[in-house]
């Protein structure tokens, strides 16, 4: 699917055999560079005047223009969003949230596919369509009522709430199970049932095992939407010892709301894990958002 | 299997038969459980006790609960801050389209004979994983206008600096506020419709676009009658969750300006009546707004959707 752009193209026209065709055909191919240098541009500038920005002092960083480069490093920015700032905090606490709703996600995710998918029931019938209704409730609005209740079981200022909500509200996660699910052949877990194995095995042993690109596809777009998330644990998790990496870098407005070189160098610290991911699984997260999106 | 249904006596199959109900009984039941109790707890009971608040008059507490029948809906639609809100989800309808048109164009340029084009897709695509909290101070400080004391002049203004103009107030002017933010939206989420654009344009078969070639098609033509028809359903639903994206829009603008100078949206102001303001039966009457407008969306996606089947 990759490197289309490079082994072919809907490029198609004259073979530039005249001269004024093939000035033609430079100025186009110049102007599509020109326009993807730009869009380009438009996306770094505002990357770049972070990273500068976070390297310099304060004095410097009031001083200078926002393109100079720093005369010299001021890494104590880091250290002091790092640790004072709780960035560090910010990124365990996501990760542990992350780890804990991915697995609960797959799993409840899997098996109700599962179940729903492979036998008829009545049960299961109406709770795909009360499934289908829920992704109706918009996810922010709905916290107005949620709270209360969160509130009931005293899960407020506790991690089970943000986990709780990623793992039992997520239907999109389902669908793309069962989707996937739909696309394999019923013969190989009823050979086995006939063979003696009972559901738990035949769930464990083939359907599992089956739904991995459907896994891959629900942890990206699970962990993409966990780690950008700032409402869920803006609310449930107002402490700052439950800082996720959006309400840390939120909470750095309050005490360094005027010093930007701190807050740059937080932004940058919870850039780089994305631009590390981003890189090493560029073409997996593409096919997972794609697979995704087209099961709306 | 059919041999050893055969051999087996019909008691034996029997027991097998009943053994195996229960067995898939007790799967049901055991597979379902864990999702159906949170289904109903963190999405039905809310959503049942969003309409009953509704007609209430009643704090995060419920200690003091009044009913007051419609009075709630009543003020959603009379408020002139409210129906302000529903104003600004406008812009970001507009940008949205303006996403779109722009992703397409820049998925045709990316799909055809290009070098680099998985480094521009990567570079394009990028800000979507950015953390939105970051993305929204990163603009922040980009339309900032310094006042010379405490801050400095932001990167547009530098810019703008750069060429000789005034610096402006991008983020306390009305009406260019709602600009910028749609912007920062835009810059955030068009990596988003481009992957989807350039899946869809790559899962025509490149002898499709070989035999256009072979025909004498030009570029025109191939975007007409090829390009366009194979991405229309990827469009008609990007155009839909554009309209559901701008009515819910969220995070940016309440970290960028906190929903001052006419920048509040329609959820902002849903959370701020609950929880500042702690006015549960008109925040659940907006939650119900919302969820209608999102019912009726939807109900206009499925019909859409059929009629392209």
């Amino acid at each position: 699917m990759d490197g289309f752009g490079a082994n072919f193209s809907y490029d198609v026209g004259d073979d530039g055999s005249s001269k004024g065709a093939r000035f033609k055909r430079g100025l186009f191919t110049f102007l599509k560079y020109a326009v993807l240098v730009i869009a380009c541009l438009i996306v770094f500038v505002p990357l770049i005047v972070v990273f500068l920005g976070s390297l310099k002092n304060n004095t410097e960083f009031l001083s200078s223009n926002v393109f100079a480069l720093p005369t010299a490093f001021e890494w104590s920015n880091y250290k002091t969003a790092f640790i004072d700032g709780k960035v560090l905090l910010g990124l365990k606490n996501t990760a542990i949230i992350i780890l804990i709703s991915c697995t609960g996600t797959i799993i409840t995710g899997t098996m109700t596919a599962y179940v729903l998918q492979r036998f008829k029931t009545l049960f299961g019938k109406v709770l795909k369509a009360a499934f289908l209704l829920a992704t109706l409730f918009p996810a922010i609005s709905m916290q107005v009522t949620v709270y209360r209740i969160m509130n009931g079981f005293h899960l407020v200022g506790t991690m089970a709430a943000p986990i709780i909500l990623y793992v039992g509200t997520d239907i999109i996660s389902i669908y793309i199970f069962m989707q996937f699910l739909d696309n394999i052949s019923t013969s190989l877990d009823e050979s086995a049932i006939m063979d003696g194995a009972n559901y738990f095995t035949v769930y464990f042993r083939i359907i599992l095992p089956l739904l991995k690109p459907a896994i891959a596809t629900v942890l990206i777009i699970k962990v993409i939407g966990i780690y950008n998330d700032f409402y869920t644990p803006q609310l449930y998790m107002p402490s700052d010892e439950l800082s996720v990496v959006s309400t840390s870098l939120y909470r750095f407005m309050g005490p360094y709301g005027a010093k930007w070189e701190i807050i740059f160098a937080g932004i940058v610290i919870c850039i780089i894990p994305t631009l590390v991911i981003f890189i090493s699984l560029q073409k997996q997260i593409y096919a997972g958002l794609v697979n995704g999106s087209v099961k709306e | 299997m059919a041999k050893k249904l055969s051999m087996s006596n019909g008691i034996e199959q029997n027991n097998k038969l009943g053994r195996s109900y229960w067995n898939k009984m007790l799967t049901v039941f055991l597979f379902l459980l864990i999702p159906t109790v949170l289904l109903v707890i963190f999405t039905y009971i809310p959503a049942a006790n969003m309409i009953g608040y509704s007609f209430e008059e009643r704090d995060q507490f419920g200690v003091n609960v009044t009913f007051v029948g419609l009075k709630n809906y009543k003020t959603v639609f009379t408020t002139p801050e409210y129906f302000a809100a529903f104003k600004n989800s406008l812009y970001y309808l507009a940008g949205s389209f303006i996403q779109l048109a722009l992703a397409l164009f820049l998925a045709t340029i990316l799909c055809s004979k290009i070098r680099f084009s998985n480094f521009f897709k990567g570079v394009l695509f990028f800000p979507y994983m950015i953390n939105t909290v970051a993305v929204a101070l990163i603009f922040r400080r980009f339309f900032q206008k310094g006042d010379g004391v405490t801050n400095t002049d932001g990167t547009l203004n530098s810019i703008i600096a750069l060429f000789g103009g005034e610096p402006i107030k991008f983020l306390s002017t009305e009406g260019l506020v709602n600009i910028c933010l749609v912007f920062v939206s835009i810059w955030r989420y068009i990596g988003f419709d481009l992957v989807m654009f350039i899946g869809a344009i790559q899962s025509v078969s490149p002898d499709i676009y070989e035999a256009a070639e072979l025909d004498g098609a030009n570029r025109f033509q191939v975007f007409k009658y090829i390009i366009a028809p194979s991405i229309r359903p990827i469009i008609l639903l990007q155009m839909i969750l554009a309209v559901k994206g701008a009515i819910s829009v969220y995070e940016i603008p309440f970290i960028i300006t906190g929903g001052r100078i006419g920048s509040s949206t329609f959820v902002i102001q849903t959370t701020e009546t609950a929880f500042k303001f702690q006015k549960v039966g008109l925040a659940s009457a907006m939650a119900v707004v919302l969820f209608l407008i999102i019912v009726v969306v939807t109900i206009i996606q499925k019909l859409v959707f059929k009629e392209e089947k």
